[in-house]
């Protein structure tokens, strides 16, 4: 038994234990606790230390807000999870959690040291003194202050469990399961709707699950919710998600909740996922997320056992915990009353209520003085003490005037405050709603919705039990789809309360108190260090967030931005609403990123296309690279060969004999229709109608604004059809560039376009002994080169199977591109690898094909060209359809700028001293030895080393690079200037005579 | 994400669309009649508008159809989607609040 725990009543299941470790220590809770309640039952407030003064801290808080007790929870080496909420982790049997941020133990942590140097870290710090000697910087400031900082410490492996993802569409989406949330999802449900209803919690109800004394309906607040749950269950319409957090509010009433499946198990079954994330579009959201208790700021308010009024009754409430024996309370209103007269008769001494107000006569402090507890107003706090808990604290009395003198010193062994209550707004405003300050409450609520939304009871400030419950149904039957309008009066008995608020540094007698008043607990920021941001010249609350940080852990603030926010706002002298609020930014609570990835990892971390001949290319032991999604073949080493080898024998095979290439990756749309050459007029630069049928041609597509988009072959099959080819990368967007302009502007065009890019495998074969290797295999075609010349191109049989041949070639060598039906493609592949043995055939890969098209001259658009090149510049002047009066890209290239000597254009270079490969991005300048900044000229776009040739050659684009040919220019690198002459960019059989053959 | 109204498919989520940029930008029929300025201008000169801008979206995930639509940009709400080829709607008076 805890000692801390009550006899009876809670929400907890005492026949049930559950052992558990903190630190290394067993502790014993009982199923329904949390980590938190477990550990208070057992009498350990202690739970963490500060993120910048290792100050130690205890639970403050009961819920998500909690910003202390921040635990690592670990099950084995691979599952450990930093940064939960000790107030939000379910307690099973064998939950093993450590505290973080200290060391070498949380009694006894050497980083306190800071707290006392405090006053040489204010706010800013950072920014301030770590700006010299500048070497210092990535040698030994960043490294220290990476040690530092950060709360906990992240895994080191990979993450072995399993995230689910699902959509899900309702009628209306009830965030939050409190009172607000059941009254408004029993309204929708009745009302047929399709509902559902998340809550973050193990159990649905909220708040009613702490409260006592009230009754709904003549039962208590957690049977209400019991039944209320039991009846939402019941209706197949109903989804309702416990442990289920709203993290994000998006577009279009798309929310995003994140479901903890088996967090709160202790032998979760291994294959069942850990999370579900869900992304729901509702028509109607209604948002019930409540509000959150808001501390006081006074000094040395961060003590152990210092913790939030409602925070403590709900430990006693819902978790039959006493959070003390000695408690003084202080509140500006009269929530904490309620829990102090339910401390006192759980058998807390109360040694004081400290009002802030100057009278407090409600029933509420009442029902306090009959049951004998003293109740001191116009109070203030001016200290407390205490090493690892508090242990006393100094009270203080205001007059009319704002003097403060000193009253009483009281022992205790927990201080519960009371600020009032801030409304949980987060999505609310995530949503783009605009929120709105309301004085009476001293908070911000929501104002007008931008999505079809509506927020209900605490959330929008409506406090009281029986009113909460009503808004709910009101906005639940307004958000269904009948949208009934019904309301619902409900019997709901409860103390009426008046909730004044606090907001601020409570009042002290000197300006500077001597202990830290925070108002951040999670970021260590104090009042002080809001002072200085103010006193250095930052108005707006969002530079004075960022100088100090306030608001910027992963509690985001919530028991804080508002504090800081008067605190700023009496600094400048300005009413609240016009010092501004902080953005809220999902997620509401830390995130898994598990959860955002869910299959998407490893192999399935994205799309993987193989062409039809991978598997040959893979048994070959070719080593692939990733080009868009696909795996291409770069090269096929042997016998240990570098890259560098293997390549230099693939060229030298394919120059010399014959080599074969899978180009299936190319792209490939058919254009089809009685208008196809006319559309194909239209849109590529070059001239279709002079193209016969059996031919093809080097298409080049360019944008309107006259810049090449992509190239590639363009065959004609029949004068109605165009076998197109695009570039591998471009193919999804020339076919989307296309449907464009036949859809939207000449849709009177007969045409019609079709990918065919996975249809075809293509099989490039090419040398010089190319024809022989087919000549065995090709039915009805005759590919003589009188009857086949270069750039023909027909359809027949190879290997029996059907087959579009074009004769092209990106080698500069003879050579045909083999087409047949995907599932044919490696048996042909196979075929003619079998029958080029007699002729010295080779399987290349890119690397090798790149090299041989760069020899030639031959771009790669994306590569030699950068969406600012125009045909001319890349020297492809001569397919511009001389006389077509117009095509895409036409008019642009007739702009001066576009036709103006000096711009970049396509050269080659070559090293002086036929050595040195350039490096592909190098820059050139016009005169060597310069130092930077340099006037710079052009870059290498393209460079390899040449087997053919047996030195290096690199392609450049130059300004005004043609009229430069014979001409020197530098490339400065690291270690001095490389000398190149600019060439031709044809370094390889100018004459074409090889293609010819 | 937005939920967008396909006039062939109906509503489905954004990823499923790819965006086409202002709508109604007709490519002159003779372009070599304009000037440079005016060429440039139907380039590249927007209305970027502030409030309802009709937009193109291509169903690219889905019917592959391009189609226009009416989108305040101040609130991401459509107001309208329409086909290519037919006139912008008249929208009724300024929306209200969401419903």
């Amino acid at each position: 038994m805890n000692a801390w725990r009550t006899p009876d009543g809670g929400r907890i299941d005492r026949s049930q234990r559950r052992r558990f470790r903190f630190d290394g220590r067993g502790y014993e809770g009982f199923a329904g606790d949390t980590l938190a309640s477990a550990l208070l039952a057992n009498g350990v407030h202690l739970v963490g230390r500060s993120f910048k003064y290792h100050r130690p801290r205890g639970i403050l808080a009961s819920g998500a807000e909690e910003p202390n007790g921040l635990v690592t929870v670990r099950r084995d080496a691979a599952r450990v999870t930093p940064n939960l909420r000790a107030t939000q982790v379910d307690l099973y049997d064998g939950l093993e959690a450590v505290s973080q941020n200290r060391w070498p133990s949380l009694g006894l942590d050497f980083g306190r040291v800071n707290d006392w140097l405090s006053p040489f870290f204010p706010a800013g710090f950072y920014y301030k003194t770590f700006m010299w000697p500048k070497s210092a910087w990535k040698s030994l400031y960043e490294p220290l202050i990476r040690r530092a900082a950060g709360l906990g410490i992240a895994p080191s492996q990979a993450d072995p469990d399993r995230y689910a993802q699902c959509y899900a569409h309702c009628d209306v989406l009830v965030v939050g399961g409190g009172a607000a949330g059941l009254a408004a999802a029993l309204a929708a449900a009745d009302d047929g709707a399709r509902v559902i209803l998340c809550d973050q919690q193990s159990e649905f109800g909220g708040g009613l699950l702490a409260l006592r004394g009230a009754r709904i309906e003549g039962t208590e607040p957690g049977a209400w919710a019991e039944r209320s749950v039991a009846a939402l269950a019941k209706n197949p319409r109903v989804v309702l998600l416990p442990r289920t957090t709203a993290f994000g509010y998006f577009a279009h009433n798309l929310v995003g909740l994140n479901e903890r499946l088996t967090d709160h198990l202790a032998q979760p079954e291994p294959r069942r996922a850990r999370e579900r994330l869900w992304q729901v579009r509702a028509r109607a959201v209604v948002l019930a997320t409540g509000a959150i208790e808001r501390p006081l700021v006074f000094p040395g308010n961060d003590r152990p056992a210092i913790m939030l009024a409602g925070a403590a009754r709900e430990f006693l409430n819902r978790y039959g915990v006493r959070v003390g024996a000695r408690a003084v309370l202080v509140t500006a209103g009269d929530a904490a009353y309620a829990a102090a007269l339910d401390l006192h008769a759980a058998g807390v001494s109360i040694a004081a209520i400290a009002d802030l107000r100057p009278q407090a006569n409600g029933i509420l402090p009442t029902a306090a003085r009959q049951a004998g507890i003293e109740v001191l107003t116009a109070a203030t706090v001016l200290g407390t003490l205490g090493g690892l808990r508090v242990n006393e604290i100094a009270l203080g009395r205001t007059d009319g005037s704002g003097e403060v003198r000193p009253t009483r010193r009281l022992r205790c062994d927990v201080v519960l405050m009371c600020g009032g209550y801030t409304p949980s707004v987060h999505l609310f405003s995530q949503s783009r709603g605009k929120l709105v300050w309301n004085e009476a409450l001293q908070c911000f609520v929501p104002g007008r919705s931008a999505e079809c939304e509506r927020s209900a009871g605490a959330c929008r400030g409506i406090y009281a039990l029986g009113e909460a419950i009503e808004d709910g149904f009101a906005a639940g039957a307004a958000a269904a789809p009948a949208n009934s309008g019904k309301r619902r009066r409900i019997a709901v008995q409860e103390a009426a309360a008046s909730h004044d608020a606090f907001l601020g540094a409570l009042p002290q007698m000197h300006l500077v108190s001597t202990d830290k008043a925070f108002v951040d607990w999670q970021h260590d920021v104090t009042a002080r260090d809001l002072l200085l941001a103010t006193r250095e010249g930052f108005r707006s609350i969002e530079h004075v967030k960022r100088f100090t940080t306030t608001g910027m852990a992963t509690d985001q603030g919530k028991t804080s931005n508002l504090n800081a926010l008067a605190i700023v706002a009496a600094a400048v002298e300005a009413p609240i609403p016009e010092v501004g609020l902080t953005t809220f930014r999902m997620p509401y609570t830390p995130t898994s990123f598990g959860s955002f990835a869910g299959a998407s990892r490893g192999d399935l971390f994205d799309p993987v296309r193989r062409t039809p001949l991978h598997e040959w290319a893979a048994a070959e032991g070719a080593v692939f690279e990733n080009v868009g999604l696909w795996k291409r073949a770069r090269y096929f080493p042997r016998h240990g060969e570098s890259m560098h080898e293997a390549v230099a024998r693939e060229c030298r095979s394919v120059r010399a004999a014959c080599g074969i290439f899978d180009g299936s990756t190319l792209g490939k749309i058919e254009v089809v229709g009685a208008d196809a050459a006319e559309f194909m007029n239209r849109l590529y630069i070059n001239n279709w109608s002079s193209l016969g049928v059996g031919r093809s041609r080097y298409g080049i597509l360019c944008r309107d604004d006259g810049f090449v988009y992509d190239d590639g072959v363009v065959a004609r099959l029949a004068a109605d059809r165009f076998h197109v080819t695009t570039t591998t990368g471009g193919a999804a967007r020339v076919l989307a560039m296309m449907e464009d302009y036949r859809q939207t502007e000449w849709s009177a065009l007969e045409v019609w376009l079709t990918s065919t890019t996975e249809q075809w495998a293509v099989i490039a074969v090419q040398g010089p002994n190319s024809r022989r290797v087919l000549e065995g295999l090709v039915d009805g075609i005759d590919i003589g080169p009188a009857a086949m010349p270069h750039m023909a191109v027909a359809e027949g049989r190879i290997c029996g199977v059907p087959m579009r041949l074009m004769r092209v070639s990106f080698t500069g060598e003879l050579g045909f591109e083999v087409n047949v039906a995907a599932d044919y493609g490696l048996a042909v592949w196979r075929a003619l690898h079998a029958a080029g043995a007699a002729h010295g055939i080779c399987a290349y890969g890119t690397e090798t094909m790149h090299v041989l098209r760069a020899e030639k001259g031959y771009i790669i658009v994306g590569q030699d060209t950068d969406g600012t090149v125009t045909p001319d510049d890349a020297g492809l002047n001569w397919a511009i359809g001389k006389t077509k009066a117009d095509f895409v890209g036409k008019r642009s290239l007739q702009r001066a700028s576009m036709r103006a000597a000096t711009r970049k254009q396509l050269v080659g270079l070559q090293s002086r001293d036929g050595k040195t490969l350039l490096e592909e991005g190098a820059q050139l300048a016009e005169t060597a030895g310069q130092v930077p900044p340099m006037r710079l000229i052009g870059h290498v776009t393209s460079s390899y080393f040449s087997a053919a040739l047996g030195r290096p050659i690199a392609l450049a684009m130059v300004a005004g690079g043609r009229a430069r040919e014979g001409r020197t220019l530098y490339v400065p690198m690291p270690d001095g200037d490389v000398e190149v002459e600019v060439t031709s960019t044809v370094f390889y059989d100018p004459s074409g005579a090889r293609v010819h053959a | 994400m937005l939920l967008i109204d396909c006039p062939y498919c109906g509503e489905r989520p954004e990823i499923e669309f790819a965006y086409g940029g202002e709508a109604h930008l007709e490519r002159p029929p003779n372009p070599a009649e304009l000037d440079d300025q005016r060429w440039a201008e139907y380039l590249y000169m927007r209305s970027n508008t502030k409030g309802v801008y009709a937009e193109r979206w291509r169903h690219a995930r889905g019917c592959g159809r391009f189609f226009n639509a009416l989108r305040d940009t101040t609130t991401d709400r459509f107001l309208a989607s329409y086909k290519v080829g037919e006139p912008r709607p008249q929208l009724s008076p300024p929306a209200g609040p969401a419903a």
